[in-house]
């Protein structure tokens, strides 16, 4: 029999307007983005300061103080003291007393007044790449500046050469450190995937427990209305979300927005439906709303891990990038790190959202088989 | 009363429901003809509420087969939802929407014609125009099942399976519910209808009496308490509930139950009951009658006494 527009539109109405008197759930759609992005925002700060520092120092002179100086004022760093040897540098570095360690190598200054271009070393706790990573990468900025800065007078020979001095940043623990920005956009798809399909999967389980099920199952509804009507009028708290993600986004993390905007638009929504309906999947699984809620963060958790959220998709073994590849975060990641940091086009996430709309009717699917139409 | 001859709206034979291992419903068999009003009885638990939903395809039959309105109860039960209201035991409406957004909302499912009048007149009807923008759940119980009677009426089903309607409705409001009822059968709706109350029973056309799953009684209200064979003495005098304890429990009296000014005394068998009865009769203050029994002993009977005998039947099946 057919499909009835009147009781898809029943349905539709009744969720907004339940929606909308449940002040609390859409309180925590509001608040739920902004906590998120707080913490994971300032928590993987991508330009921490005023990391602590200790120096090794085994010349001084003119360009040691100004480049010491340079660092301290760069805000970066904070030059607590100084080590005497290598295993000082070691120990200082394994318990954390500091980040960075700046050693001045033996007649640092007489090398550089000849013109042989010695190396600074800058040994660096990369354990954690988004507190070392921007501050390691303002090193040979702040290098080249001093230079300048000193070289007047005699010493003006060495005005126009960049490289008077070199840094070498040696990156301990996790020589690939990554840089933040990555983090920022990749929230959105955690935020969605996280709110989205909670959402959706508390709304059949709802019916059941509060037994307004019966009611709607006694009436001729068919899957694809319930289903509909269900999962469209949660899209405007995804826009809502959204919205609320880019606001802080520019304003508190200055993340670019680099690509154009309908490609981007065109991937969200696929991938805000794909989640709602991959809730909608979860309700006709679980019995109580505890279930769900528990299957929803079940979910949420290789969304972060095997996503390329974080960690490099390409870095992780081949069962991990299967998985990934199954989970329409890790394609919506991809989009919006394309689309936002690289200026990607359409016809660059072609494939990514080719993949997206593949989950999408493979999910629905299967959750309107899944779907009961009795009370068995 | 308008049915007979035609082809019967609910005709379901061997219905067989199970939880688990438990068989809730035992081979139920029923036929109700057009426009009838058929009454549901049974203890709790026996089985009305699954047969119920097994009518109008909420609950799959683990085994038998039937029509409803026509329609395969098994294969059909689309159409045959399009054309029934059911109205479910629990108040199952939305209680976070007001009154007029769940008649809205059925009236919606149903593909309702002129919606908006016919909520606007189920309103007037119901007596709630004035309160439509109150939210469901803060009615009372009675008021409740008033609105989800009429959010089940809305799209003028042609078969309403009515469960339990009036539990916890004021005895005005029920009267006005049953006169409703009685209206809606003389235009041709069937009505099968599960209850408690004996008074409603009795203004059934037909009914059928179900325990531990099974049928075990099933026909003309008239005729019901014939078909039980139940025999019947009424007594009147002072001290009834003395009287009463003397009865109790004497051979041939299965049952005592008091009526008003006055007792009835009833046993299955007759010539025991009359044996029993006999060294009472002496007593001038007391006026004994013979009667036949009434619907409402019978069915006291039923629910009480003879549960033993039944659950001994539900064993051997
Ligand atoms: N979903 C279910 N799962 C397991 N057992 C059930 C389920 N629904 C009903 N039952 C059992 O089936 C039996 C019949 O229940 P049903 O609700 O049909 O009785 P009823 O005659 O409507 O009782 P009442 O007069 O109390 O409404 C009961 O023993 C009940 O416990
Ligand atoms: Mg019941």
């Amino acid at each position: 029999m057919a499909l009835s527009s009147s009781r898809f539109l029943a349905i539709l109405m009744k969720e907004f307007i339940q929606m909308r008197r449940d002040r609390m759930t859409f309180a925590m759609m509001i608040v739920i983005p902004i906590v998120q992005l707080m913490l994971f925002g300032f928590a993987i700060n991508s330009d921490p300061r005023h990391l602590p520092t200790l120096v090794e120092v085994h010349d001084t002179g003119p360009f040691t103080r100004g480049f010491l100086a340079a660092m301290q004022t760069s805000t970066y760093f904070d030059i607590r003291g100084t080590v005497a040897n290598s295993t000082e540098v070691d120990r200082a570095l394994k318990t954390g007393e500091a980040t960075f360690v700046v050693t001045i190598p033996e007649d640092f200054e007489r090398d550089i007044v000849r013109g042989e271009k010695p190396a600074l070393l800058v040994a660096a706790d990369a354990s954690d790449p988004a507190t070392s990573g921007s501050a390691s990468a303002a090193l040979s900025v702040l290098a080249a500046n001093t230079v300048n800065n000193l070289a007047i007078g005699p010493l003006s020979y060495l005005a126009g050469t960049q490289d008077a001095f070199s840094v070498i940043a040696h990156q301990r623990y996790n020589p690939a450190a990554r840089t933040s920005y990555n983090i920022v956009p990749g929230l959105l798809a955690i935020i969605i995937s996280m709110t989205m399909v909670m959402i959706t999967a508390i709304a059949i389980v709802r019916e059941s427990e509060r037994g307004t099920m019966e009611t709607l199952l006694s009436t001729p509804a068919r899957a694809p209305e319930v289903m509909l009507g269900k999962i469209i009028p949660y899209v405007l708290i995804g826009y809502v979300q959204t919205c609320v993600f880019f606001i802080l986004a520019f304003w508190v993390f200055s993340v670019p927005f680099a690509g154009p905007v309908a490609p981007f638009l065109l991937g969200l929504n696929i991938f805000i439906i794909v989640n709602l309906a991959l809730g909608f999947l979860f309700s006709t699984v679980a019995r109580n709303q505890m279930q769900a809620m528990q299957m929803s963060f079940f979910y949420l958790l290789p969304s972060i891990l095997l996503s390329g959220f974080m960690f490099p998709f390409a870095a992780m073994p081949g069962w991990a990038q299967v998985l990934g590849t199954l989970l329409p975060s890790t394609h919506f990641m991809r989009v919006i790190r394309k689309i936002m940091l690289k200026g990607a086009d359409l016809s660059d996430i072609v494939p990514d959202l080719r993949a997206l709309l593949i989950i999408l009717v493979a999910v629905s699917v299967l959750a309107m088989l899944r779907y009961k139409r009795t009370l068995d | 009363m308008s049915g007979n001859g035609t082809t019967p709206v609910i005709e379901v034979n061997g219905l067989v429901k199970k939880f688990g291992d438990k068989t809730v419903v035992d081979h139920f068999d029923i036929s109700v003809p057009k426009g009838a009003i058929y009454g549901f009885l049974g203890p709790n638990g026996s089985g009305k509420t699954t047969t119920i939903r097994m009518l109008c395809g909420l609950l799959t039959p683990d085994a038998g087969s039937g029509t409803c309105l026509g329609y395969d109860i098994l294969r059909q039960s689309d159409n045959i939802k399009e054309h029934v209201g059911y109205m479910t035991q629990k108040f199952s409406l939305y209680e976070d929407l007001t009154i007029r957004e769940n008649l809205d909302f059925m009236a919606r499912m149903y593909r309702v014609k002129d919606r908006k009048r016919k909520v606007d007149a189920a309103l007037e009807d119901l007596g709630l125009a004035n309160r439509s923008h109150q939210q469901a759940g803060e009615l009372s119980g009675g008021w409740k099942q008033r609105l989800a009677l009429a959010a089940c009426l809305l799209h003028q089903p042609d078969l309403l399976l009515l469960d339990e309607p009036t539990a916890g409705v004021d005895p005005k409001a029920r009267r006005d519910f049953w006169d409703e009822i009685r209206r809606l059968s003389d235009d041709g709706v069937t009505v099968l209808v599960s209850t408690h109350y004996m008074d409603e029973a009795i203004q059934c056309d037909n009914i059928a009496y179900i325990a531990y799953g099974k049928k075990l009684i099933d026909g003309p209200a008239r005729k019901i308490p014939e078909m039980v064979g139940l025999a019947t003495w009424r007594v009147e005098g002072p001290d009834l509930a003395e009287l009463a304890t003397q009865l109790h429990g004497k051979d041939g009296i299965e049952q005592v139950a008091r009526f008003g000014s006055a007792l009835h005394v009833s046993g299955m068998d007759a010539q025991k009951l009359e044996a029993a009865i006999k060294p009472f009769l002496k007593d001038k203050r007391y006026t004994w009658k013979q009667q036949p029994a009434g619907l409402e002993e019978v069915f006291i009977h039923l629910m009480s006494g003879s549960t033993d005998n039944f659950a001994a039947g539900q064993e051997a099946a």
